[in-house]
């Protein structure tokens, strides 16, 4: 199977997306602009654009508290996102949620999530509803390295596994859940655990687009055809603290230089689609352009924007006292 | 004697306490850090520092890092007290409780009755509380109310540093579960604290202000609130009562009626919201026991019946304030 140069230009174009909507979102957070905790996905775009890219509207998704890659890789718009992480009123969640809980259900988006393994046992929910109603869809669950530890991610494998349920577990091991390394807090092997569960199972390179993208395709037709559920280990690495302010010091000297220097996937895909003649360096140099520019716009609304008046507290509720 | 912070006050109780006694462990999701990690040791102590520097002292042997599995060692921390050990597990957000509610109010909560008074657990779980952090609806609620529902959990809600060392210590010593409730924005907070350990007993209220003509019982971070408008009110000649109860279970419910009987008049305020809540609680209190005292509608100050918002804009409505507080206060002496 081959990428078609649509889907090659749409995968650069959602990748740099990230990357820019990321790099802004923390040099706001610097600068005292944004408020709560926010935790960026800067790095590790290969892998939600990858995967994403497979899906439609009708296919939903779960996130983590990491989950502005997710939401824009599931088409989400940037501009609603922003302001959502402002708190401004017109944001996606009406500046309700806030960073850790950025939501379109209309784009199959469930979540951001502020519980560590809320996301798996709902993604059984909605791949159950694809299957019942046979809407063709299938459900995806995003989980972190430490997140595959929670109780929660293992109930929700053993039953996507009995129920025969459209899901995919993406396992994205960035090496750390906070400052704890994912070699000590993970035993065993994740692609071990999912053959356990008896579902198919393979680790895949984070950094590279293509291998996210092959592996995605595989389990994603898989759980479409009715086979079930399979499971994916992606290894990758985050370029930023666990949360806006963390100081890092359990990483080791040097260890981000090196990865953004050596396997950036964003450097990567465009030396892979560039050697291969398969797109120009012009087309890739205006989709940074456009989307940096996209990201400064978001970044303009968002901050003229107004926050919720004090009407919105009490809405949402099905009783106000 | 010197000034100290809450997450100061906290730190030391626990070094205090691991120092007394061997068996006292401390455990949680990076209340170290770095685990199998390249970089430094002891990188976190915890999300917001208070455990830091325990790991260097007592090792890692008594200070476990945790996967992110609730169940488990929120679990495991309930068997070990009732084996020989004395845990204190921090679930960090109180609102992580839904991970790991059946180790805690099924499992330790019913040791001792279910077990025919043969079961022992000392167990303590420090857990972060309450809004006004930005932290939005899954890592800002209060909750106290939840585990104060549940008869065998003893519940803490220490409303400074003073308050905070000396019922952190007098926890690590009971032999019952505690849930210890640190709110989240006090951590900064200071004020004298002795160097010596100290305990402060449970279901022993505190009068912070001495007063005529209402009694104010606020709960954690409200009691600096009520005091704040109780000294101003002073100024306007309105005399009040603050009542701190410490614990809301055990409740000092006694210290509460007294107090109310004197006053007359009764304002009750509390960061969770309003339905099964302490303000709820204390109010139906007076209603069944002083009826016949109150010169005025018991007042509630709380939260609204909806989840902590994310906006700046919202969430400063939604917490009970000083200005709501003292509106309440106003109220209850006009009618
Ligand atoms: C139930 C629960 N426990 C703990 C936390 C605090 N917490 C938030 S993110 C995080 C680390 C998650 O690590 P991982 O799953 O690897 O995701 P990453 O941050 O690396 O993307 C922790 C412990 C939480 N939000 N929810
Ligand atoms: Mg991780």
């Amino acid at each position: 199977m081959q990428l078609s140069r649509e889907e090659l230009l749409k995968a650069y174009r959602q990748m740099c997306l990230i990357r820019a909507f990321e790099d802004t979102v923390h040099e706001e957070f610097s600068a005292g602009n944004i408020p709560g905790f926010v935790h960026l996905y800067a790095g590790e775009e290969a892998s939600g654009v990858g995967v994403c890219l497979h899906l439609t509207d009708k296919d939903c998704i779960a996130s983590t508290h990491r989950g502005h890659g997710h939401c824009i890789a599931k088409g989400c718009d940037v501009g609603g996102m922003m302001k959502e992480i402002f708190g401004r009123a017109d944001g996606l969640c009406g500046g309700k949620g806030g960073s850790m809980h950025i939501a379109d259900l209309s784009k199959g988006m469930m979540g951001a999530n502020g519980i560590v393994g809320g996301g798996p046992p709902l993604i059984c929910g909605a791949a159950l509803t694809a299957k019942t109603l046979k809407t063709g869809g299938v459900a995806i669950a995003f989980v972190g390295d430490g997140g595959s530890n929670q109780g929660t991610t293992a109930e929700s494998l053993n039953l996507a596994k009995v129920w025969n349920l459209p899901a995919v577990f993406v396992f994205e091991d960035n090496g750390y859940a906070e400052s704890t390394a994912s070699s000590w807090s993970v035993a065993g092997d994740l692609v071990e655990r999912g053959k356990a569960y008896g579902m198919p199972a393979r680790r895949v390179d984070g950094f590279d687009f293509f291998e996210v993208w092959d592996a995605a395709r595989e389990a994603i037709e898989r759980a479409r055809n009715g086979d079930g559920p399979s499971v994916l280990h992606v290894k990758l690495s985050r370029y930023y603290g666990h949360f806006e302010g963390d100081a890092m010091t359990y990483r080791a000297p040097g260890e981000i230089d090196a990865v953004k220097a050596q396997k950036d996937c964003i450097a990567l895909f465009k030396r892979r689609v560039t050697e291969a003649g398969l797109l120009e360096p012009d087309q890739l140099a205006a989709i940074e352009d456009e989307t940096a520019r996209e990201v400064a716009d978001a970044l303009v609304d968002a901050k003229a924007a107004p926050p919720p008046g004090e009407a919105k507290l009490l809405t949402d509720v099905y009783v106000a006292y | 004697m010197a000034k100290k912070s809450y997450r100061q006050a906290i730190a030391e109780a626990l070094r205090q306490e691991m120092e007394r006694d061997a068996r006292v462990i401390v455990m949680g999701e990076d209340v170290a850090g770095g685990m199998g990690a390249p970089g430094e040791d002891d990188a976190w102590g915890g999300p917001l520092g208070v455990t830091k520097g325990l790991m260097p002292i007592f090792g890692r042997d008594r200070v476990l890092d945790t996967p992110i599995t609730e169940s488990a060692f929120i679990g495991a921390a309930a068997g070990a007290a009732a084996t020989g050990l004395r845990p204190v597990a921090e679930l960090m957000f109180v609102d992580f409780f839904g991970v790991c509610f059946d180790q805690i109010f099924n499992q330790a909560a019913k040791f001792r009755y279910m077990f025919g008074g043969k079961a022992v657990t000392p167990l303590v779980v420090r857990t972060m509380y309450g809004a006004g952090f930005r932290a939005a609806s899954q890592h800002s609620q209060c909750l106290y109310p939840v585990f104060t529902h549940i008869p065998g959990l003893k519940v803490v809600l220490p409303s400074s540093p003073y308050e905070a060392k000396g019922l952190l210590i007098q926890a690590i010593r009971d032999d019952d579960p505690v849930i210890f409730f640190e709110h989240k924005a006090m951590y900064d907070e200071e004020e004298e604290v002795p160097d010596e350990p100290y305990a402060i007993p449970f279901g022993e209220a505190n009068l912070t202000r001495e007063g005529d003509d209402v009694t104010i019982v606020a709960f954690g971070r409200m009691v600096g609130f009520a005091n704040q408008v109780a000294d101003k009110l002073a100024k306007d000649g309105i005399s009040c009562t603050v009542v701190d109860p410490r614990t809301t279970s055990p409740l000092d419910s006694d210290t509460i009626l007294e107090c109310v009987e004197e006053t007359g008049r009764l304002v009750v305020v509390d960061e969770a919201h309003p339905r099964c809540s302490m303000a709820s609680d204390i109010a139906g209190l007076a209603a069944q026991h002083v009826f016949g005292a109150l010169k005025a509608p018991i007042q509630m100050v709380t939260a609204p019946h909806a989840p902590v918002p994310f906006s700046p804009s919202l969430e400063d409505l939604y917490i009970p304030s000083p200005d709501k507080i003292e509106a309440a206060v106003r109220k209850t002496m006009a009618s």
